[in-house]
């Protein structure tokens, strides 16, 4: 390689570093606001300034949101819709999509065209009518009848993606178990099961974030405020006319400190869990 | 029967389960959706229901406002999508490459994706606020006038569009950096001896074999934009100012939930929905298309 090659070569380097530190400071920039506005005194909320660590930080407002305000009791709602959601998602889509994956019988065709189908459902579609419905059998107002629309909305993604990965694990993994002497089921639950575990986490994980950052669907169904969630109670934090903004800040870094944590642990599978799905289709 | 039930009950053991649970909370409630859709059901109607056949889809198709609401929904959709692709793929080129740090600008540049949607929104609107949202501050900062954001029909359309831009390219850039790594180096070794520049080596192979991967998550995104009612309700706080900055979405969701036109909503997701379904189909058919 030339001399002037090399330069280039250094050249292009030090221009892409650049502009990637430029573009990743521009993307996190809105987190650090969030933050920022969360260690705000109460005297200084309406700030014009744009200083990342505002003059006198306080967590006061971190304080407020557990002790003055039901934060406590929004968290509890909602560990309790996503948790439950989680589980009946991991449990439906692990054993449906094997079905879909292993298998050829009638309806197999129709079966993952509807999954793929009621994905295009506008929210309001199943949203009027599990309204209607709920309210007849008085589960409006209700955690289950919150966890029946998440189970829904989140159901079909999953299926999808546990089939386009049990897709690529051999068959003949579980064939040999089964000359051993298992059933189909044991092979299922003992051999191919935990080798899925990256799909089974993008399930799990997705599962949960539907649950727990939901918002549109939980404004209808919930009404008493003793049943918020963590998006209604945060939202109505953020939305009243004299808007809390220290205070929604707080929340909002305490909801998202779970969900991003999850994120970086399970990064190293969201690659492969997810483009096997897509890939295989 | 007895032979076809012996031939098929596992897979159908193992689908049990998740189709009983489809069929009861997602079969059902679309089938009620239809019957509404043909029904006077409102809140004043919601036991005595009448027929009332095609009344609610000749009063979507008469109004004209619902054009309006149909291109913005278009246009929400098309820069959505389109932007999360170039800056996804863009962004997983680069870091593709011997970049130092990969692992860090990876993980700080899927952060967006890992906020819940409800809190992006919320944080954005703040970020708009015209006396002290910091975009206004900052436009002050280098000589700019402020732009009155969410008060003007373009600034409360271009806000959502903005955050959601912010909040929908990490998914693309991990799906984009997962095709990329199943790329042979050797295509671009051979390009290089070539004496091929980047502009060939985007076009005639990064592109082409990422296409595999890329049509479905840009199907699926297609699909999640045009259906994402959070953004804009919440930047927008509901649609404001005056409704004006509606998509298909949120201006049937407003119709259910604040108006309670019951059967005019039923309608509307109806023909909402056959709108993308025939959308998802011709992408699909030119997807395939081109690959022969």
């Amino acid at each position: 390689m030339s001399r002037e090659g090399n330069r280039l070569r250094i050249v292009k380097s030090v221009v892409i570093h650049v502009a990637l530190v430029l573009f990743t400071m521009a993307v996190i920039y809105p987190i650090l606001q969030v933050i920022s506005i969360s260690l705000r005194p109460g005297d200084r909320l309406y700030s014009t300034s744009l200083a990342l660590i505002p003059d006198g930080a306080t967590l006061h407002a971190y304080y407020a949101i557990f002790f003055e305000k039901p934060f406590l009791l929004w968290l509890r709602n909602s560990l309790l819709v996503s948790i439950t959601v989680t589980i009946i998602g991991v449990a439906l889509a692990s054993t449906s999509g094997y079905a879909f994956a292993r298998f050829r019988f009638p309806g197999h065709g129709a079966g993952m065209l509807g999954f793929l189908v009621s994905q295009m459902f506008p929210a309001t579609m199943l949203l009027l009518p599990l309204f209607i419905l709920l309210s007849k059998i008085g589960m409006i107002d209700a955690i289950p009848g919150l966890v029946i629309a998440y189970v829904a909305t989140a159901l079909p993604f999953c299926v999808w993606t546990m089939k386009g990965y049990y897709e690529s694990i051999p068959v003949e993994l579980e064939e040999a178990a089964m000359v051993d002497g298992t059933t189909r089921a044991g092979a299922f639950w003992k051999i191919t099961l935990p080798l899925s575990a990256p799909a089974l986490m993008i399930t799990a994980l997705f599962s949960f974030m539907t649950a727990w950052s939901e918002f549109m669907v939980a404004r209808v169904i919930i009404q008493s405020q003793n049943l918020y969630t963590l998006p209604l109670g945060l939202e109505s934090l953020a939305g009243t006319f004299q808007t809390e903004w220290a205070n929604y800040s707080a929340g909002a870094v305490v909801v998202c400190i779970p969900v991003v944590a999850l994120f970086l642990i399970l990064n190293r599978y969201l690659v492969s869990g997810l483009t096997l799905g897509g890939v295989k289709g | 029967m007895r032979s076809f039930w012996k031939r098929h009950s596992q897979p159908y053991l193992f689908l049990a389960p998740a189709v009983a649970v489809m069929l009861f909370i997602v079969l059902y409630p679309f089938l009620y959706n239809v019957y509404i859709a043909f029904s006077n059901m409102s809140l004043y109607h919601l036991r005595d229901l009448e027929f009332v056949g095609l009344k609610h889809f000749r009063t979507i198709l008469s109004e004209p406002a619902i054009w309006a609401v149909f291109g913005k929904t278009i246009l929400w959709t098309v820069v959505n999508v389109v932007s999360h692709l170039v800056l996804g793929v863009g962004l997983a080129v680069l870091l593709n490459q011997q970049i130092k740090g990969r692992a860090i600008f990876r993980a700080l540049l899927i952060l967006p994706w890992a906020m819940p949607q409800y809190i992006t929104a919320l944080t954005w609107r703040g970020m708009f606020n015209y006396e002290y949202g910091s975009i206004n501050l900052g436009l002050k900062a280098i000589g700019l006038s402020p732009i009155p954001w969410l008060a003007s029909e373009i600034g409360a359309f271009a806000a959502p569009v903005i955050a959601n831009i912010w909040l929908g390219f990490p998914f693309m850039m991990i799906i984009a950096l997962g095709g990329l790594q199943s790329i042979p180096k050797e295509l671009y070794e051979a390009a290089d001896l070539d004496g091929a520049g980047w502009w060939f080596r985007l076009r005639k192979i990064t592109l082409p074999l990422l296409k595999p991967v890329l049509l479905p998550a840009a199907i699926l995104g297609t699909i999640w934009t045009f259906n994402n009612l959070n953004v804009i309700w919440l930047i927008t706080n509901q649609g404001e100012p005056a409704d004006k900055t509606h998509i298909l979405v949120t201006y049937v969701y407003k119709a259910a939930f604040h108006y309670y036109r019951y059967g005019y909503a039923a309608a509307f997701s109806l023909v909402i929905f056959v709108i993308l379904l025939s959308f998802v189909l011709a992408f699909l058919r030119a997807g395939k298309e081109r690959t022969r």
